[in-house]
């Protein structure tokens, strides 16, 4: 174990070789890479049409809406993260790798977030634009988002991998999920919103940091015994 | 770490050991009492009627089925106790073969021995064309017949330093003259001091001495 084929090195080596699997994977079918996207745009700008076109109403939405779509535009893409491979054999070898899984999912995670957060954290400014959202919560947004939207892959990632293996999932996926990604939603949007009214700001961000924390090191390890489970 | 096949096993323990395997399901026994070693050198077929077991025994093997009761035992260490060094040595070609069709040949083989130790493209190539493949390195495997997916899986045999074979009815999709390069390849893998264990319907016919497991009769009988 101390050549430079070492088990750190082969850990590093399978990590990288997923997390490239699945970004090719998702530019190869860019259908599932744009569907979150288009989505998370069409119901962001139904707001202004069904709620009011009224500036003053819209600024007061405009996190929540932001927020709420950014949600459902990841639970949208969730599926993508282990059917296929599911579906292939692709997750028994995944599995059956000597690296530790917990390396090989987090690879999985990251992709899916790099593929449906990264570009809702790029959109959003236009989107709270549209939504007269003032601008100086335009980074609180972002930066919210951007510590936000990797929890909403690493929960989801959890819920997936538990019912990647049933036939019909329906509603299922959403009642596992949601409890555990609704507290990101609500300090999220409180904290657009708060900014909006100049309040101050330090703790919403130390919440969504600490959430953060808790997801990365343990939503990988739930995911790969949940996966365990999905393939018995 | 990975073995290669020419390793010798530590001292005189069979590389794989079941001991008193019970499996249940639906309420049905698939076996119970099952017994079996198998050695540096063996190719061992599973047999059974359908729904006798096959497939559950060999995903046992392999840990990706939990529910059984029984010992198991790599190189005489509960595979519990070492489950790397067992994976590390395994290679499990199942009944789905692993073969991601958006992606070309290629790029699934890079993965998957990436997964357990990364190959040069060289070596891709050249397990592509042993398998009959040439040429289709860099073709998607969605505009593959399901013979040409399987081959493109069991040109993972090739690139893999392992020295167990599971094999979950490889022949199935195979031609004429697939079956007889996979039968070449696994007399080749035993020869080397490599073990296998495969599911088939086929009438295996190769150089070697072939074991026989009877999940019917419950136990080995002899080939």
């Amino acid at each position: 174990m101390t050549d430079l084929t070492g088990p750190q090195v082969s850990t590093f080596t399978a990590f990288r070789a997923t997390l490239r699997r699945d970004l090719l994977i998702a530019l190869k079918r860019r259908n599932d890479l744009l569907n979150p996207l288009m989505f998370f745009l069409i119901v962001v700008s139904l707001f202004p049409l069904g709620v009011s076109s009224d500036p003053q109403e819209l600024t007061r939405i405009a996190a929540g809406t932001v927020w709420v779509s950014a949600l459902l535009a990841s639970m949208l893409s969730l599926d993508n993260l282990y059917r296929a491979d599911y579906e292939d054999g692709s997750l028994e070898q995944l599995l059956l790798s000597p690296q530790p899984l917990y390396f090989l999912v987090l690879a999985k995670n990251i992709a899916h977030w790099l593929v449906s957060g990264l570009p809702v954290v790029l959109l959003a400014p236009l989107l709270a634009y549209m939504l007269y959202l003032p601008a100086d919560a335009y980074w609180t947004l972002m930066l919210t988002l951007l510590l936000g939207t990797p929890v909403l892959s690493l929960f989801g990632s959890i819920g997936v991998a538990l019912t990647v293996g049933l036939g019909s999932r329906g509603l299922i996926l959403a009642v596992i999920v949601l409890p555990l990604t609704v507290p990101v939603l609500i300090i999220g949007a409180k904290a657009v919103a708060d900014v909006s009214l100049g309040l101050a700001l330090g703790m919403h961000y130390s919440l969504l940091g600490a959430l953060l924390a808790l997801s990365l090191s343990l939503a990988p390890l739930a995911s790969a015994a949940a996966l365990k489970i999905s393939v018995n | 770490m990975p073995d290669s096949p020419a390793a010798s096993p530590t001292v005189t323990q069979p590389l794989l050991r079941a001991q008193a395997l019970f499996c249940e399901r639906d309420d049905r026994v698939l076996f119970s009492g099952l017994d079996f070693e198998l050695n540096a050198g063996d190719l061992m077929q599973v047999q059974g009627s359908n729904g006798s077991g096959k497939t559950t025994l060999l995903r046992i093997l392999c840990g990706l089925n939990a529910s059984y009761e029984g010992e198991l035992f790599w190189r005489g260490v509960p595979i519990d106790e070492d489950r790397e060094a067992f994976l590390a040595s395994l290679l499990y070609l199942g009944h789905r073969v692993g073969v991601n069709k958006i992606l070309t040949a290629r790029e699934n083989l890079r993965w998957s021995c990436a997964l357990h130790s990364p190959v040069s493209d060289a070596d891709i190539d050249a397990a592509l064309r042993r398998v009959g493949l040439a040429g289709y390195a860099d073709v998607t495997c969605r505009n593959m017949s399901a013979g040409q997916q399987q081959r493109v899986s069991l040109a993972r045999l090739l690139l893999s330093p392992a020295t167990l074979w599971v094999l979950d009815e490889p022949f199935t999709t195979l031609d004429v003259h697939g079956v007889k390069t996979l039968e070449g390849l696994l007399a080749e893998h035993v020869e080397a001091g490599g073990a296998v264990l495969v599911t088939t319907h086929h009438a295996l016919t190769v150089p070697c001495t072939l074991r026989r497991l009877s999940l019917d009769k419950r136990g080995v009988v002899a080939a």
